[in-house]
């Protein structure tokens, strides 16, 4: 086992590609190497067996076993599908090979590629593997890049340990992987190159213990504050008309809490009704909810997601930003108009801004000539993307792009219709009329300073022309 | 010693000089840049004393396995430090250990002891962490040790250590399979673990080891269902996945009389019935009913298991989660478990994930779309939520796609296919391509669209891009097959495509089109036949196949013209380097050309060539896969994977329920059955008491939640913490915005659950004790002491004033308890609209029997208990304004089910002090066994959502042949469901529930009769039932209307002008929502009933109670 496991070459891919009969058999190799293991398969235990990171050239950079090691020749097959797929998020997520089945998810281009082998529900693992990047992304390193693991690769290592146990999710809640491993910051890390101290807590954690385990004890602040944000994104589709096809809200409510003690938090709306589903972090008591519509919780320490929401699609959704565009292709013709205007629609009165246009012109466009009013604008000749970085829309002057568009000399006239995708933003306000009423502080004496900040953003907002 | 301080000083110059050979962090370049080799260094390290250096090695040598480098010829070295005094080497330690102990047995061994020193350590995270270490290590020689472990873990004092031995278990197992039948018994043993810690990861053990032994889960069914909430996310998806399997092999199939409903009319519908407010509801739910009523008189009434209904209750919230796992595992329980018509609150939740990351879509489309085929009703209200973007990938847009067309019905096509037109534009060739075919299954499935189907494939056959017009031409090849001779001028269309399209299967579709009707088009037949001949030879396989049935198929209708062309096709692929067309070839020849040898077949080669073939088809991919349980890996790759528990088809006959009754005394059995027994025989009762005002839900749902008051009989749950938690969460809900409460309540919150209880009950004792001490003055009965056992919610409630005036309070009591047995007292809480007692001797001489239960009002004080009488005085008014009629008492125990203690409601018709928002229930106790009964108090209530109750004040003591009172409060939200809980005295516990009349859900209101006609101007149209009746003889003076309508519904009468009519006035009592009721007479008993009301479900039911009353 050994033998074949330093063996396998790390960019099986080239390989793969140049030489077809070294690849055969190397995974005729990879095959009779888990006929081997079978046996032992058969009996070992369901979920996570063991998880490799692969970069976007490729490469495996890290792996980890939780139980007997699997061959990191299992990637195979994943490189194969990685192969057919024409686009990066076409990989399938899940992948069968004869004696395992590879789960991967795709976050910031690293697939986290988990190896299981036997019946388990694929959600699980996706849903785990994701709350990994979460953590290393928001509790730990701030990004999750191949650099940021690679440069911190013991700690990443002690964190997927304690994450799982025998492929069994053991502690995800951020504050006790916290109290069990403190996350790096600069000071830490030059005080520990001198000292030779550690990042692993001295103290046992007992958050795991606790009745409240996404609350760690003891927390203590000079200024306690507490700051909610109530951020709504528009998912719509606008068809050439400009009516709108489909259009619904859907908000989060990002809190971040720096409270002294053990403080229990009640957030009521003004309108509640407006919330059609939601879906809470674990702390919220879900029968206060139910019965009077009022969030009431014993918050994280930081920063976490209180909740999301869907507002009721009975409500009509105002849609803040319109389009008028003409986008025309001539026949014979090697060029092509096209003339873009944006204006505010429904806004109640507020800014629109950090307006991003972008639009996968069709392929037959060799270039385009194009004069932004304001802004500027950016075109890929080999992705044929168009991106208009507009700002802010004065409804005075509203922001217009004008041009021409060079066309393959000869080619007929292209009759895919690019969809334009648009990216907003409204401080001030949530789109579904949302307000919160009040927030009430119990259990603490001290007074807490408490803010709550609204915004408004494009989702999934598509144009189609 | 000398020595090692030398190498320590030359190792620390090395460390900075070295620095770009192994980089600043062990992890960084150095390591990942050069293939490191040389050890040594590290063992010397390792050997070092110095901490600093053992982690420097430590950390090198973990970014080694990171990596997947090679590190174990350092086992030795590193093997030596695991009693490390660092946490953080230890921990190294521990991760190298666990990846190399399997190739290094014998050295593992020498670390056993130190973990076997760590399982008796005094800390429990210790403890925990040392079983978790020794179980990862997989060596087999140890396996004696790791159970011994986990067997002394198992019954460890924290639940901490327990879920680290329930995660042990699955690894000893795989290590060594020979320890099943031991480890099975530490499993259940953990199964009856009443923390929620263990909970989740013992059934995972449960499934990984003993799958099959689902008898184990039985006494522990309502517990897990219990604590399912308060289990961690990850725990909550394996228990559910468990329970769905479990469910499936113990109860009924609720959907048994799908059918038969479905006749009625009811059918699909049933999701929409509940949140539609059309005008013509009434009537659907008339309809319904009736249809109901049909199919119930045809067979024998299916009745949920009330265990089934627990499981369905206690999950649903879970929908709420924000795990995509656990939603979905949610999801599977209801689409496999629940009756067709609560599927439905699953499909919101699941639209929901769309939002989240692709691969999660990705997981739920392919589910939604296994579910779009069974209910597509669930979800055609999301039509637009599967609409699909530019930006999505092609997966999650093809299987949107999938989706769409199995919504796609006779309603929305239109929508559909507008939809999928601007998709075809798309930039995206494989998604146009599968558009396409989407297209061709709307139009198999859906005739009235076949037409434009086809005419939008045709015009895409001049598309300019080459797949589109192939994949066109494949689907309208099998739209054709379906009619074909409506069409020959699109098969003369395609006959000309032959020149230019190139996708093999493509020309192979349009010249077997041709071959097929080639009577259709005897012209054009013979030419394409002749291009074909030309170009065989370049033709793909799949094309030759099809020329060669074209020769043979022209051949035999029109030989005239073709002879020559065939014989030289067939002569082309003789000699064809595929043996298939050299086969094919041989075999057409024999059948087609007569010669002296062909045999009897050549009769019938027309027969055999132009039978008529039946039209494809075309089916969804995602048909009958639900026979795998959905969510599961099986399901999403459409093949069994390895370990796959099948879920079980329902059984024929419900195995025994009784088998999850956790009490152990023999009678307890027996009394659940008996029960069982009087609660259908009950159930008629009911119907006919209500007549047919039933509830607006399917007949079948009413069954259920009347039943589901039986639900987990004799449960013992109580004593676990969590539980007791809960309990505390569930009462902070209940109680109101007190300010002073709420302190109370935080400090519950800082403390360990234990701890608060102790404090809590000290600070209690107490103050019991002050009172107990004024009550034995006064006391002149045994319930006096009741109190005593309050729990702290009714103490927190009782807000700390009241101590001074509890004297006031007491000599209130003082009077009260001369007519001992004969008040009727109301559990106090609210300062301003509190009522605490209230005689209703007066009005109501002995229809009902009361108790005065003490508790109450010792701890109100007398101003609240004045401000209660006035204001009760106020809101009886109305009531005394009509002769109000004696309130039915309902029947809540049977003195033979209670063992004695029989108990009786009956909604006491008084505003319920505490809450506004409830309706006041009387509870009449009457102990007639030879033993005192104990504690009588109320657990484990089960609503529907939203609905609340306010538990009436434990009875300490109703001692043998003697009658006693309580009041609770309920909030039914304005509906008619039942309140089910448990009442359970200090030996027993009764599955027991109370459901409303409509007519109990308001209180009366006063207005004058300008305002009543404002209201009732208001409320017309739909909020407006008017109906003709005849009154019955003995009803038609006013005095005689009123009478029943204030009996049938507790309204409060108008003052009215003409005395021809009857007004009368409420507001539902949770809602608020106004209810007006107009009876005017006319001659001869004939009576014009209006009823305006906002709620038209309360309408509708309340003018059936009320037609009932009055024309009885």
């Amino acid at each position: 086992m050994v033998g074949c496991y330093s063996s396998a070459p790390c960019h099986r891919r080239l390989i793969l590609l140049t030489e077809a009969t070294t690849a055969s058999s190397f995974n005729e190799k990879t095959v009779k190497y888990e006929t081997e293991n079978y046996d032992k398969s058969l009996l070992s235990s369901k979920m996570i067996h063991s998880l490799f990171l692969v970069n976007s050239s490729g490469d495996i950079f890290l792996e980890k076993h939780w139980k007997s090691v699997v061959s990191r020749s299992v990637c195979d097959y994943f490189f194969e599908a990685q192969e057919r797929a024409s686009e990066p998020e076409n990989v399938p997520p899940v992948i069968p090979t004869p004696h395992h089945y590879l789960i991967n998810v795709l976050r910031h281009r690293i697939y986290f590629v988990a190896v299981i082998q036997s019946e388990v529900p694929p959600l699980f693992v996706i849903e785990f593997l994701h709350r990994v990047v979460d953590t290393f992304q928001q509790d730990y390193f701030g990004v999750c890049t191949e650099a940021a693991i690679k440069d911190n690769v013991v700690v990443v290592y002690e964190l997927l340990e304690e994450m799982l146990d025998n492929g069994f999710p053991l502690a995800t809640e951020s504050n006790i992987l916290k109290e069990l491993i403190k996350p790096p910051t600069i000071l830490r890390t030059m005080v520990n190159t001198i000292t030779g101290s550690t990042n692993v807590g001295e103290q046992l954690p007992t958050g795991q213990l606790s009745v409240v385990p996404w609350r760690r004890t003891g927390v203590k602040y000079t200024n306690n504050e507490a700051y909610f944000d109530v951020v709504e994104e528009i998912d719509a589709i606008i068809d050439k008309s400009g009516s709108t096809i489909t259009a619904e809200i859907q908000g989060v409510i990002d809190a971040c809490v720096k409270l002294t003690g053990m403080p229990d938090l009640t957030l009521s709306f003004m309108n509640p009704r407006l919330l059609d589903d939601v879906s809470f972090h674990p702390c919220v008591r879900f029968k206060r909810w139910e019965a009077e519509r009022i969030l009431s919780f014993i918050p994280p320490d930081g920063n976490f997601r209180l909740l999301s929401y869907h507002v009721s699609s009975q409500n009509l959704v105002a849609i803040p930003v319109y389009v008028k565009h003409n986008i025309t292709f001539r026949e014979g013709s090697s060029q092509g108009r096209f003339d873009l205007t944006l204006g505010p629609k429904q806004t109640m009165g507020k800014a629109v801004e950090s307006v991003l246009v972008s639009s996968q012109l069709p392929r037959g466009v060799l270039n385009a000539n194009l004069n932004p009013s304001q802004g500027t604008y950016t075109f890929d000749p080999v992705t044929k993307l168009l991106t208009w970085d507009v700002g802010k829309i004065n409804p005075q002057k509203l922001p217009n792009l004008k041009g021409t568009m060079s066309l393959q000399a000869g080619a007929s006239k292209p009759d895919e219709n690019p969809t334009i995708n648009i990216q907003f933003k409204i401080q001030q306000m949530a789109i579904s009329g949302l307000k919160v009423n009040r927030l009430d502080m119990y259990g603490e004496k001290y007074k807490p300073f408490k803010g709550i900040k609204y915004m408004t953003k494009a989702g999934k907002f598509q144009v189609r022309t | 010693m000398s020595a090692s301080s030398a190498f320590n000083d030359e190792k620390g110059g090395s460390s900075s000089v070295g620095e770009p050979e192994y980089g600043h962090d062990p992890a960084s370049g150095g390591i990942f840049s050069s293939d490191y080799k040389r050890h040594d260094d590290l063992k010397e390290m390792l050997d070092s004393n110095k901490d600093s250096l053992k982690l420097e090695a430590m950390k090198r040598i973990v970014a080694m396995i990171a990596r997947g480098k090679n590190a174990s010829d350092l086992f030795p070295a590193v093997v030596k430090n695991v009693a490390c005094k660092n946490i953080e080497v230890k921990k190294l330690v521990y991760v190298y250990l666990v990846r190399y102990a399997e190739e290094q047995q014998d050295l593992a061994l020498l670390s056993i002891s130190t973990f076997q020193r760590g399982l008796k350590d005094p800390n429990q995270l210790i403890r925990a962490s040392a079983l978790r270490v020794l179980s990862s290590i997989r060596v087999t020689i140890i396996v004696p040790i790791m159970m011994l472990a986990i067997k002394e873990a198992a019954s460890d004092m924290s639940p901490y250590v327990r879920k680290t031995a329930a995660h042990a278990i699955p690894k000893l197992y795989s290590l060594d399979p020979e320890q099943k039948d031991q480890l099975i018994e530490v499993i259940e043993k953990l199964l009856a673990d009443k923390t929620t810690l263990v909970a989740g990861s013992v059934v995972m053990a449960f499934e990984e080891v003993c799958p099959e032994r689902i008898d184990l889960i039985h006494k522990n069914y309502r517990k897990l269902c219990n604590l399912l909430i308060d289990v961690e996310e990850w725990g909550q998806v394996v228990i559910i996945n468990m329970l769905t399997r479990y469910a499936r092999t113990q109860f009924l199939n609720p959907n048994i009389n799908e059918s038969l409903l479905e006749e009625g009319g009811g059918g699909d519908k049933t999701f929409y019935g509940s949140d539609g407010n059309d005008a013509d509801e009434e009537d659907e739910e008339d309809r319904q009913k009736k249809a109901e009523a049909a199919a119930l008189a045809k067979r024998k009434p299916y009745v949920m298991d009330p265990d089934h209904r627990l499981l369905l209750r206690n999950t649903k919230p879970l929908l709420q989660s924000r795990n995509a796992a656990v939603v979905m595992a949610v999801a599977q329980l209801y689409f496999h478990l629940a009756p067709k018509a609560e599927v439905g609150v699953i499909a919101k939740a699941l639209v929901r994930l769309l939002r989240s990351h692709s691969e999660v879509q990705y997981v739920v489309l392919q589910n939604v779309a296994t579910m779009t085929i069974k209910r597509r009703g669930m979800f055609e209200p999301y039509l637009k939520s599967f609409y699909i973007r530019s930006t999505d990938p092609t997966q999650i847009k093809i299987l949107k796609l999938e989706v769409l067309t199995n919504l796609a019905n006779e309603t929305n096509i239109s929508t559909i296919l507008r939809e999928f037109q601007t998709y075809i534009k798309s930039v995206d060739k494989d998604f146009v391509a599968a558009t396409i075919q989407a297209i061709g299954r709307c139009a198999t499935n859906i005739g009235e669209v076949r037409d434009t189907c086809l005419n939008g494939l045709v015009q895409l056959l001049s598309n300019r891009d080459e797949l589109v017009v192939a994949e066109s031409v494949v689907v309208i090849k099998k739209l054709l097959q379906m009619q074909p001779e409506k069409h020959s001028d699109i098969i003369k269309h395609m006959a000309k495509l032959t020149d230019n399209i190139q996708v093999p299967m493509a020309r192979a579709s349009i010249l077997w089109l041709i071959g097929e009707y080639c009577e259709h088009v005897p012209k054009i037949a013979p030419d394409v036949l002749r291009k074909m001949a030309k170009s065989f030879t370049n033709e793909e396989d799949i094309v030759k196949l099809q020329i060669l049935n074209l020769a043979a198929k022209l051949y035999l209708t029109n030989s005239k013209q073709t002879k020559l062309l065939t014989q030289y096709v067939l002569n082309l692929a003789k000699y064809d380097q595929n043996y298939d067309i050299r086969d094919r070839a041989r075999f057409i020849r024999q059948l087609i050309v007569p010669t002296e040898k062909s045999g009897a077949l050549s009769k019938y080669a027309k027969k055999l060539f132009l039978a008529l073939k039946p039209a494809p088809v075309l089916e969804s991919p995602f048909k009958d896969r639900d026979h795998f349980q959905l969510g599961s890996l099986s399901h999403l790759l459409n093949a069994k994977a390895g370990g796959y528990q099948e879920l079980p088809d329902w059984p024929e006959a419900a195995p025994d329920p009784s088998v999850r009754n956790v009490e152990v005394p023999e009678w307890t059995k027996c009394s659940s059955r008996e029960k069982r027994k009087e609660k259908k025989a009950e159930k008629p009762f009911y119907s006919d008491s209500e007549g047919e005002s039933g509830p607006t839900e399917s007949a079948d749902s009413e069954l259920y939640s009347s039943s589901g008051s039986e639900s987990g009989s004799a449960e013992n749950g109580s004593a676990s913490e969590s539980q007791e938690s809960e309990e505390a969460s569930e009462s902070e809900e209940e109680e109101e915005e007190d300010d002073e409460k709420k302190k109370m309540k935080k400090k519950e919150f800082k403390k360990p659950v234990q701890e608060s209880e102790s404090e809590e009950s000290s600070e209690e004792e107490e103050r019991k004790r002050a009172r107990k001490s004024k009550q034995r003055k006064s006391d002149s009965e045994s319930e006096s002491d009741e109190d005593d056992e309050s729990d702290s919610e009714s103490t927190q409630s009782k807000s700390e004033d009241s101590e001074s005036e509890r004297d006031v309070g007491k000599k209130k009591k003082e009077t009260q308890s001369k007519v001992p047995s004969k008040t009727v007292a109301n559990d106090s809480k609210n300062e301003k609209k509190e009522m605490s007692l209230l005689d209703l001797d007066d009005f109501e001489p002995a229809a009902s029997p009361q108790v005065t239960p003490v508790n109450s009002f010792l701890s109100s004080s007398l101003v609240s208990d004045l401000e209660g009488l006035s204001l009760c005085d106020s809101a009886l008014s109305p009531a005394a304004l009509s002769p109000s009629g004696p309130q039915k008492s309902y029947e809540l125990l049977h003195r033979i089910t209670g063992e004695g203690l029989s108990v009786e409601y009956r909604f006491s018709r008084q505003p319920f002090g505490p809450d506004p928002n409830m309706v006041a229930v009387q509870m009449h106790f009457v102990n007639s066994a030879a033993a005192d009964a104990r504690n009588l108090h109320m657990e484990d209530v089960r609503l529907q959502s939203g609905m609340r109750v306010q538990e009436f004040p434990e009875i300490e003591l109703l001692p043998a042949g003697e009658t006693g009172a309580a009041v609770m409060g309920i909030d039914f939200c304005d509906s008619t469901q039942a309140a089910n809980f448990q009442l359970c005295t200090h030996s027993r516990k009764f599955f027991v529930s109370i459901q409303p009349p409509v007519g109990e859900l308001m209180k009366p209101v006063f207005m004058t009769e300008n305002e009543f006609k404002k209201e009732q101007g208001q409320l017309m149209g739909m909020n407006e039932i008017t109906e003709r009746l005849t009154l019955d003889a003995k009803c038609r003076n006013e005095h005689a209307i009123v009478q029943r309508v204030t009996t049938a519904a507790n309204l409060g009468r108008v003052p009215c002008g003409s005395d021809k009519e009857c007004r009368f006035a409420g507001r539902t009592v949770s809602g608020g929502g106004l209810v007006l009721v107009t009876v005017a007479t006319k001659e001869d008993g004939a009576a014009q009933l209006t009823l305006n009301c906002d709620k038209m479900v309360i309408g509708t039911m309340l003018v059936k109670d009320v037609m009932l009353a009055l024309a009885q």
